[in-house]
């Protein structure tokens, strides 16, 4: 046997999965509440506790863990102009798996340093300008966040004539402070994975400690990731397969959490119909959006209020009624539905949530009228082709009928421009592996690939 | 001295690509930096790629025949974005019909264009013409 110890220390729940490379087959999986205001320790053994322990004791091969505890990897970000480097930036730092708080454009003003003090993020990416472009907004932006009370890790990543003088303003206050290659070297250009690694680096080297997290290093071997990057990296593993080892091709992943909604696309998002014309900034292959306002849990209200007439159509129900439910999730955030009403409500919920957020996350296509005809512009992923959508997170995991929620990816005739799934096949993470096979795809990715295709199952 | 940059593109409804591929090659091997946003350009992406480039003229093609409508306000958008002293430059078929060119270029020149062309124009105009506005000595 060659256990594997593969851990996720989420905001809640702390996560143990043990696999055996030899037989590639989950050995145990157990959840314990995080316990990072003690020792974060305490957790952890507490879950491992759960899972039967072979005779002689277990013998791990590997220890890896990921973690989105004490806050996940707070970040926030800026750049020149809004659609241009500022959404590069933001891309750049959701890909690295962080909680992007805020997203600034232009010169940064007061309002939005008291923002930053206030927030104190763990990382501040610093874009605008691409090479060769604009040089003022990174030299000004930096001598203003050179100015702040708090010390901050800092990425540069914005216009390469500037980004060394930049760095040398940011180091007055600030360390580290690591130059990385602009997020958007040319206009329309995207380069987000230098961006990327050293926001990973920095987390690495300094958020872990910062955390509190390294008490658990004596122990693993690493903190190696934030878990939405474990995941992204599981999705982009599982989409496009490793060496022989065959993948399910262009794929989703929802993950419907209590507090957000979480989307990941693994695909190009090209015009699937001739004669449509792309728009806008590229996006990344492997694609991740967040939303802090579609939650079943601590963010129920704000998707009640999101999701309006369609929750009401969907469900029937009067405000009464959904004014009392949303009552009961308020005082507790843990609730199990307890009839089937509630059930009801909280797949409708959830529908709501995996259909708003799948909506974000694609693109859009649009009918322009010229002097020769109607032509289409799409900004964004074309995505009604792609054959495969994947649900995961606790609530689906424990809902009986995750199907029915995780249709509200489906494209919707209603809606003909939000370019979503049309016929895809459906699967579930039916064990919640899919941040554990993001970590063991660093030490064994064709294991990692083969134990999603076996455990994450078809609808 | 430092390479000029233009923002090319055509503005509009307009899906004209032949025209807009030519003036790529034309600027860029006349020595300039050229940011093509291509067709189906808005006046906000002209601007919004012009600020994150630092681009020193705007050159808006239309050819369709709708131009006066597209470019009306861009001036005063780029007035509005902080760049309002770029050079601006705009040539096709900018009017329906067949109108007196003089007419259209005052129209064009009264919307804060530097430089207006008719149909037909060839690409080495617009070029001894940058090169006199932006104060290069031809190579």
């Amino acid at each position: 046997m060659q256990a594997v110890l593969l851990i996720d220390f989420g905001s809640t729940y702390t996560k143990v999965t043990i696999v055996d490379l030899d037989t590639e087959e989950i050995l145990g999986t157990a959840r314990a509440g995080t316990t990072i205001e003690t020792n974060i320790m305490d957790g952890l053994n507490k879950a491992l506790a759960q899972i039967p322990e072979p005779s002689g004791g277990w013998n791990f091969v590997r220890k890896l863990a990921c973690s989105s505890a004490a806050g996940g990897l707070k970040m926030m970000a800026s750049g020149l102009v809004k659609e241009l480097t500022a959404e590069a930036a933001r891309r750049a730092a959701l890909g690295a798996g962080a909680r992007l708080l805020e997203v600034f454009s232009y010169e940064l003003t007061a309002r939005d340093l008291e923002k930053i003090i206030a927030a104190k993020p763990d990382i501040f990416l610093l874009a605008g300008g691409t090479d060769g472009g604009n040089k003022e907004i990174l030299l000004k932006n930096a001598e203003l966040l050179s100015t702040l009370p708090i010390s901050l890790p800092v990425v540069v990543a914005g216009n390469k004539a500037a980004a060394v003088q930049a760095a040398d303003l940011l180091r007055q206050r600030h360390a580290p402070v690591i130059v990385a290659d602009n997020v958007m070297p040319d206009l329309g250009v995207l380069a987000v994975d230098s961006a990327r690694m050293a926001i990973r680096d920095i987390f690495l080297s300094h958020i872990v400690h910062a955390k509190g997290l390294d008490k658990a290093e004596e122990f693993l071997e690493q903190i190696m990731m934030p878990t939405p990057a474990a995941v992204l990296s599981a999705a982009e593993l599982l989409a496009e397969g490793s060496g022989s080892e065959r993948g399910l091709g262009e794929l989703m992943i929802v993950d419907v959490g209590g507090a957000t909604t979480d989307v990941h696309s693994v695909a190009k998002g090209d015009p699937s119909k001739p004669s449509v014309t792309l728009k806008g900034l590229p996006e990344p292959f492997a694609k991740r959006t967040v939303e802090g306002d579609l939650g079943m849990r601590y963010s129920s209200e704000a998707l009640v209020e999101a999701s309006g007439r369609r929750l009401y159509d969907y469900l029937g129900w009067t405000d009464e009624q959904v004014a009392s439910q949303l009552r009961l999730f308020k005082e507790n955030p843990w609730r199990i539905p307890q009839t089937e009403e509630e059930a009801k409500f909280d797949a409708a919920m959830g529908r709501m949530a995996v259909g708003l957020a799948v909506d974000r996350h694609v693109g859009t296509i649009e009918v322009i009228y010229t002097p020769f005809g109607a032509t289409y512009v799409q900004h964004g992923k074309d995505l009604t082709p792609l054959p495969v959508v994947i649900g995961t997170g606790g609530v689906l995991l424990h809902h009986p009928n995750a199907l029915e929620i995780l249709k509200g990816s489906l494209f919707d005739s209603a809606e003909p421009t939000l370019l979503k799934p049309q016929k895809p096949r459906f699967y579930l993470d039916k064990d919640y592996i899919l941040a554990a096979m993001g970590l063991l795809r660093e030490v064994a990715p064709q294991a990692a690939l083969r134990m999603m295709k076996k455990y994450v199952v078809e609808l | 001295m430092k390479q000029k940059t233009l923002v090319l593109g055509v503005i509009g409804s307009d899906v004209h690509a032949v025209g807009n591929r030519i003036l790529d090659y034309a600027f860029t091997h006349a020595g300039f930096r050229v940011i093509n946003i291509g067709v189906l350009a808005t006046q906000e992406e002209f601007i919004n790629a012009a600020i994150e480039t630092n681009a020193d003229v705007l050159m808006v093609s239309s050819l369709y025949g709708h131009g006066e409508m597209d470019c009306r306000g861009l001036r005063e958008k780029c007035q509005e974005k902080g760049i309002g002293d770029i050079l601006m430059y705009v040539g096709g078929n900018l009017v329906v019909g067949k109108q007196d060119f003089e007419s259209v270029k005052e129209r064009f020149l009264a919307m804060g264009f530097n430089r207006v062309y008719p149909p037909g124009t060839m690409p080495e105009v617009p070029i001894k013409d940058l090169r006199e506005d932006l104060g290069i000595s031809e190579e």
